[in-house]
């Protein structure tokens, strides 16, 4: 049994742990917050050169061919320290679809771009309240062109290309739009994280490109998915671990009736569910991260199971950050609310909780069938 | 990262398979082991015994133990090993484990010569059985408020108190007693730790009927028992420190967890009822719950698989096991209520999900209440000041007591 990541695999986290705590701190969140900025370009060209973005990526792509185990742990540092950065759209989302269904061409142009930090990439899919099936997507292509609009966009507005989800008369596929094109109208959107932030898309015969075989997106994406989930969990999961010890630090040195408020069973107790909700959570990632890398069909299981636990502990341990700071945690002064607000933007980006349970049952009711 | 057995394991877990397949049946399919437990007739007493004898003599008993006490010195892992191939034959009930997993190593720790010659092989070939006797009905959570009283008279030591939720004392040939024999000074300091012969004048052992039916354990009543002062475990007034090393070698819960209904079973159940007209298994809310338990089950699997990651590689997990128990037990609770309200108006009839439902609520409190198992967490592994301790200074026989244990 070896259930755990390698040495080499927790230097490069401790590398990536120590280069974010002098190029991220929390400081660098409020900048980006107070500005008015979306995000810190300065930070994303860092993290490139760390090799970050094409850690996933091979060489021949101009990746650093590290894995997805190495990318897993890297997704979790950027969540410790909330990085103000588009991680999740461009290197789980994007690259991920490249990856898995990509031409060489389509991999040479982007994918290089990708790692180098050059490009952002970002995948559109809502049209309105709640999550499109396959079967009510109404944006469209066909002839080569574009046409419909996409909202909620992460990073849609500081994005080089996205890849849409769109309709064409072979059903459900992945297009790959090139967002400098002027038949692209983007619209930012005020973001409950304005340091991850959304946009609205508008093709108006916008030229794009397949991504995998027409008419199979619906597969395709599926795919995509299950992999950014489990990248994005380790990125939940970082973040609830930082904001669960930043709980605990400042209620072991806050003082009420004469002693540590961490003292007081009201308070230890949910720390202890806290911690709990942590340890399943890094538990479920752990399976996510190894079938992820082995590309075991697990993933249709273990995906979920990550997303789900650790959207649970993030929201849990976010929550209950502000609530046990008191007052102070309800001020914009003190850093609770930049945990709260990037916990439920991230619970929310890729479909929520009580979708990926729906999308588990799914595939357990099919496995275990009558 | 895999899920594989190092070479030394996998050459580890052939040997324990050798051993099991000369010796026991595998279980037939669909059954599994906690069907065959919690008896405690004679027959099943023999049988047991005589497996443990055979473990013993052929070296698969006490794995962990030194050699020098007639273990193996395995590590950790091996054990575990051990324990997952044992659970796939038809073996008798383990009524040894508090013995061996416990008392044992507590004897070995603070026993002289003579009682480590007397007691420990007999209880490690399992001729002899052995009982805890913590608990008492004014001392729990709170173990060192007991007050069974031992007072010295002579060479002999006179016990008087009630012991209760002692497993197995009717069928032990040994006790293992913490008392009081100090109560002018604070809790802690007043206690001492003896080997009681469970067939001695003056003990009376009830057998306690649970919420199930079972009788899993008992009260032991003790009115002036003697025991010699040449059964005494550790110094007089030392008994908490000799306790403690009876808690800590509390075996770690590894993996497992989850109550016994898995995701198949709950998918199967809520396809055959109906709801509103049609199957359980399309509403949206059984959906949920079912995709919900799924993910804690899975959370605590692989929660276990880390733990034993640890032990491959030669750790010792410490006090974050206790999230096994803290999520496993509640969740047995919870999910049999489920197959219960998934039954739907044929929900009261007596079945597997009832008897589990009626079973559940023990697990919560035995070996450390859910509200411990919180402290233990939160003190233990979170380091969070503990609770301030009104009784930690005071005279034992001072310390307020609540009206109902007077």
């Amino acid at each position: 049994m070896n259930f755990d990541f390698s040495e080499d695999q927790k230097l490069l986290q401790k590398t990536a742990r120590d280069f974010l705590a002098e190029r991220s701190p929390l400081q660098v969140n409020r900048e980006v917050l107070e500005s008015g900025k979306d995000w810190n370009p300065e930070l994303w060209k860092a993290t490139a050169e760390m090799g970050w973005q094409g850690a996933a990526i091979p060489e021949s792509y101009g990746g650093a061919g590290f894995g997805h185990l190495e990318l897993a742990l890297i997704a979790m540092e950027i969540g410790r320290a909330l990085s103000p950065i588009p991680f999740g759209p461009s290197v789980y989302l994007a690259t991920e679809a490249l990856l898995l269904a990509g031409s060489d061409a389509q991999k040479q142009k982007w994918l290089t771009a990708l790692a180098s930090g050059r490009a952002v990439g970002t995948l559109a899919l809502a049209e309105g309240p709640g999550f499109p099936s396959a079967a009510s997507l109404k944006t469209s292509l066909a002839g080569g062109k574009l046409n419909g609009k996409k909202i909620g966009v992460p990073a849609g507005h500081i994005a080089t290309f996205a890849i849409v989800a769109a309709r064409s008369s072979a059903g459900p596929t992945l297009a790959l739009v090139d967002l400098a094109s002027g038949a692209v109208t983007r619209t930012p959107t005020e973001s409950i994280d304005p340091t991850q932030s959304c946009a609205e898309l508008s093709f108006k015969d916008a030229p794009a490109e397949l991504l995998g075989a027409e008419g199979k997106g619906a597969e395709l994406l599926d795919r995509v998915l299950d992999r950014a989930a489990v990248l994005l969990a380790f990125e939940q999961l970082g973040g609830a671990e930082r904001a669960f010890e930043l709980t605990r630090d400042f209620t072991m040195g806050r003082y009420a009736f004469g002693r540590p408020i961490a003292s007081f069973q009201a308070l230890k107790h949910r720390m202890a569910d806290e911690y709990v909700a942590v340890e399943l959570a890094k538990s479920n990632c752990y399976w996510g991260a190894w079938a992820l890398e082995r590309n075991d069909p697990e993933i249709g299981l273990a995906a979920p199971s990550a997303r789900v636990s650790a959207t649970q502990a993030f929201d849990l341990t976010s929550v209950e950050m502000v609530q046990m700071h008191g007052g102070v945690g309800f001020t914009w002064e003190y850093d609770c609310h930049l945990f709260y607000r990037r916990a439920k933007h991230q619970g929310l980006v890729i479909g929520n909780a009580s979708h990926w349970r729906e999308k588990l049952v799914q595939r357990l009711a099919a496995k275990h069938a009558a | 990262m895999d899920f594989n057995d190092t070479k030394e394991e996998a050459t580890f877990r052939a040997e324990a398979r050798a051993f099991l397949d000369k010796h026991m049946k595998p279980l037939r399919p669909g059954e599994s082991n906690n069907m065959l437990s919690e008896r405690d007739d004679p027959d099943t007493i023999k049988h047991a015994k005589a497996w443990q004898a055979t473990k013993k003599d052929n070296g698969w008993a006490v794995l962990t133990w030194p050699k020098e006490f007639g273990g193996r010195d395995a590590t950790p892992i091996q054990s575990v090993i051990w324990n997952q191939e044992e659970a796939k034959y038809r073996v008798p009930p383990n009524i040894f484990g508090i013995g061996l997993g416990m008392l044992g190593p507590t004897i070995m720790a603070h026993g002289t010569k003579e009682q480590k010659d007397r007691f420990i092989a007999k209880m490690a070939r399992g001729d002899e059985i052995w009982c805890q006797l913590f608990s008492e009905p004014a001392a729990g959570s709170d173990l060192a408020g007991l007050r069974t009283s031992a007072q010295k008279k002579g060479d002999d030591w006179v016990i008087n108190g009630q012991k209760i939720w002692t497993t197995g004392a009717h069928f032990s040939k040994w006790g293992m007693i913490v008392t009081r024999t100090d109560p002018t000074v604070p809790k802690h300091a007043g206690l001492t730790y003896f080997i009681v012969d469970m067939g001695a004048p003056g003990i009376e052992i009830r057998q306690i009927k649970q919420i199930n039916g079972g009788s899993g354990f008992n009260e032991v009543f003790f009115t002036d028992v003697k025991i010699p002062d040449s059964q005494r475990l550790g110094r007089v007034g030392d008994g908490w420190r000799v306790a403690l090393t009876t808690l800590m070698n509390e075996r770690a819960s590894i993996g497992g967890g989850g109550g016994g209904m898995r995701s198949e079973d709950l998918i199967r159940m809520a396809r055959q009822s109906e709801w509103n007209g049609k199957s359980a298994l399309e509403d949206s809310a059984v959906r949920q719950k079912i995709a919900d338990f799924y993910i804690r089950s899975s959370g605590l699997k692989y929660t276990g698989y880390r733990t034993l990651t640890a032990l491959s590689k030669g750790t010792t997990p410490g006090p974050e096991s206790s999230i096994g128990k803290l999520v496993g037990a509640p969740m047995g609770q919870e999910v049999a209520a489920f197959a219960i309200e998934l039954q739907g108006l044929a929900g009261s009839a007596l079945g597997a999900a009832q008897e589990a439902y009626l079973g559940s609520p023990g697990l919560r409190i035995a070996g450390g209440t859910d509200e411990i198992m919180r402290n233990i967490l939160a003190e233990r592994v979170l380091r969070l000041p503990p609770e301030p301790r009104l009784d930690k200074d005071t005279a034992f026989r001072d310390v307020p007591t609540g009206p109902a244990s007077k």
